[in-house]
């Protein structure tokens, strides 16, 4: 896509929106909003365990992912890998966590 | 308040806001109860801020802006003879937040004139009894977390309990004007006064999720109050906003926020089902939605929240905008860890796992840590060391023997001592003790209500 100079290089780029939250103190989710079907199926396709366990090192088997074609939302949930106001957690509601999803190339 | 006999044929709410104290115009009241509001519902809590409201039993909101939210609340319902319902008073809902927010009313009652009755729901659970529950094997673990036991009870400095729509509806049923509720589950708040007059679950407990969160289930989160309107066959929900709008994908889409599982929501008697709901436009800015389902469950289940103390903290703060050291701010970083776990071991004596120590380089890494890919060399980082260790005093001293590392340390490399911009004087401040959520866990009970007290407080003469 490198030739059309203005096309999207990241889902990010791709979506409505794509967004992290905690999901109570124990869990996250991450959904990415995309505007078509067609960016859907993007989205979609991209969107696998094996990606989400690679940018967020959670275990595939520990992930939920939900795939919502009417409302072309792919969501993701899983266990917060750092426990919420502990000392070592910088982002107490996960709102900043949606990055290394957003940033992934299409 | 009057009570037609028989169920009536559609009940209507007003939310005025995700949160009390989060503010709303006057005009949003106005116009919910202009729609025939039967009630008036708003969250007063949340654990999306983290366990130190919680632990700590004080509230995230100021004390003025829940004042003045209430004084609107209270003038709106006691003039439309309407019930107004608080959850999760004070943010976590234990009974100091209850009470605090009683407090508030009570005083608004006094200068406004206002002759209602207040009830108050207390859900703090005492540690003691609570082992007697796990000794019976009524305590289960939720996912992701381990099997309770009672030595992590014992050392909750605070545990609510969740309550469902049953102790509110018993506090209407006694006459309450107005609820204060501890910790409830965010739909129960919305819930209550629809199923006590009738309305079907499904429709009831998921009109009650899409609107617990005010604005958020339109297309402008930031406008403020929505307005339901349960019925025997659905729902329709509104902004009271007049140029906002709820659409079918803006309101199923907030079956998303902040939820792990889009499609069913567990509340203390059932699940909410919504897979197979309808959502279709009413006009361009209400939405009626069929097809909800509400499953009760073979066990009545309330779920627990609590919060220990993990430690006590201290956090300073410096800056480096010295590129020489931002080129090597990964080795620079090593380096003071190392540098201060040294100065702690030959100055303090302190076993190396009483304490621990975050540091973060805002600017470079410190949001995703790990996971983040990369990063350029900053122009600037802002250097926090969070210290945690067993006692204020302790995490003070470390602090005290950091102050010279973010003050000075070089590079292993360099020959000279640079110096980083402290930003405040002193460079530290003791944030007391920190918490952590340490129940993810459901108590199986007989009684909706035996875990909640009910008070009715003193009604005012005349």
């Amino acid at each position: 896509m490198a030739e059309t100079g203005d096309a999207p290089r990241t889902l990010g780029e791709l979506a409505l929106e794509v967004r992290s939250k905690n999901a109570g103190p124990f869990w996250m989710t991450l959904e990415a909003f995309m505007p078509d079907e067609e960016t859907y199926r993007i989205a979609d396709a991209l969107i696998t365990a094996e990606l989400i366990s690679e940018l967020y090192h959670v275990t595939p088997a520990a992930l939920q992912i939900f795939r919502l074609p009417d409302l072309h939302v792919v969501k993701v949930s899983f266990p917060r890998p750092v426990v919420q106001g502990s000392l070592h957690d910088r982002d107490v509601h996960a709102g900043q966590h949606h990055v290394p999803l957003a940033t992934v190339a299409v | 308040m009057p009570h037609p006999s028989g169920p009536p044929d559609s009940v209507g709410i007003l939310v005025p806001s995700g949160m009390l104290g989060g503010g709303f115009s006057p005009e949003t009241i106005t116009r919910g109860i202009c729609l025939g509001a039967d009630v008036i519902a708003v969250d007063g809590g949340s654990t999306d801020s983290g366990p130190y409201y919680l632990g700590a039993g004080t509230a995230k909101t100021a004390e003025g802006a829940v004042r003045r939210d209430l004084r609107l609340l209270l003038a709106a319902a006691s003039s439309a003879r309407i019930p107004l319902i608080v959850g999760s008073c004070g943010t976590s809902g234990t009974d100091s937040g209850v009470n605090w927010v009683a407090g508030i009313v009570n005083a608004i009652c006094a200068e406004d004139g206002l002759d209602l009755t207040i009830a108050k729901i207390f859900s703090e659970q005492d540690a003691g009894q609570l082992i007697a529950h796990l000794e019976r094997g009524r305590i289960h673990a939720l996912p992701p977390s381990e099997t309770l036991d009672a030595a992590t009870l014992g050392r909750c400095a605070h545990i609510v309990a969740m309550m469902g729509h049953e102790p509110i509806e018993q506090a209407l049923r006694e006459g309450a004007d107005v609820v204060l509720a501890g910790r409830a589950t965010d739909t129960a708040v919305s819930a209550a006064f629809a199923l006590m007059r009738g309305m079907p679950p499904g429709p009831a407990w998921h009109a009650a999720k899409i609107i617990e969160c005010g604005g958020q289930c339109t297309t402008n989160p930031a406008s403020g109050g929505v307005f339901a309107r349960i019925d025997h066959r659905g729902f329709t929900v509104e902004p009271l906003d007049q140029d906002t709008a709820c659409t079918p994908t803006s309101v199923a889409a907030h079956m998303l926020y902040e939820t792990v599982n889009p499609y069913t929501m567990r509340e203390p008697g059932g699940t909410i089902e919504v897979a197979s709901a309808r959502y279709a436009a009413v006009d361009e800015r209400i939405v009626r939605v069929e097809g909800s389902r509400f499953e009760p469950a073979d066990q009545y289940t309330v779920k627990l929240e609590g919060a220990a103390v993990t430690g006590y903290e201290t956090v300073s703060f410096a800056g480096i905008r010295d590129p020489q050291i931002l080129r090597s701010i990964d080795v620079w970083a090593e380096f003071f860890g190392k540098t201060l776990t040294e100065r702690v071991a030959d100055t303090l004596d302190l076993p190396a796992d009483s304490w621990g120590a975050d540091l973060r380089l805002y600017g470079y890494n410190a949001i995703l840590g790990e996971l983040e890919r990369q990063p350029a060399t900053p122009a600037e980082v802002g250097v926090m060391l969070v210290v945690s260790a067993q006692d204020q005093q302790t995490a003070t001293a470390i602090s005290k023997l950091a102050n010279p590392l973010l003050l000075h340390l070089p590079l292993p490399t360099m020959t000279h001592l640079p110096s980083f911009a402290f930003a405040t004087s002193p460079a530290h401040i003791d944030r007391g003790a920190a918490y952590e959520f340490v129940l993810n866990h459901v108590v199986d009970v007989d009684s909706p209500t035996d875990m909640f007290r009910l008070e009715f407080t003193e009604r005012r003469d005349g």
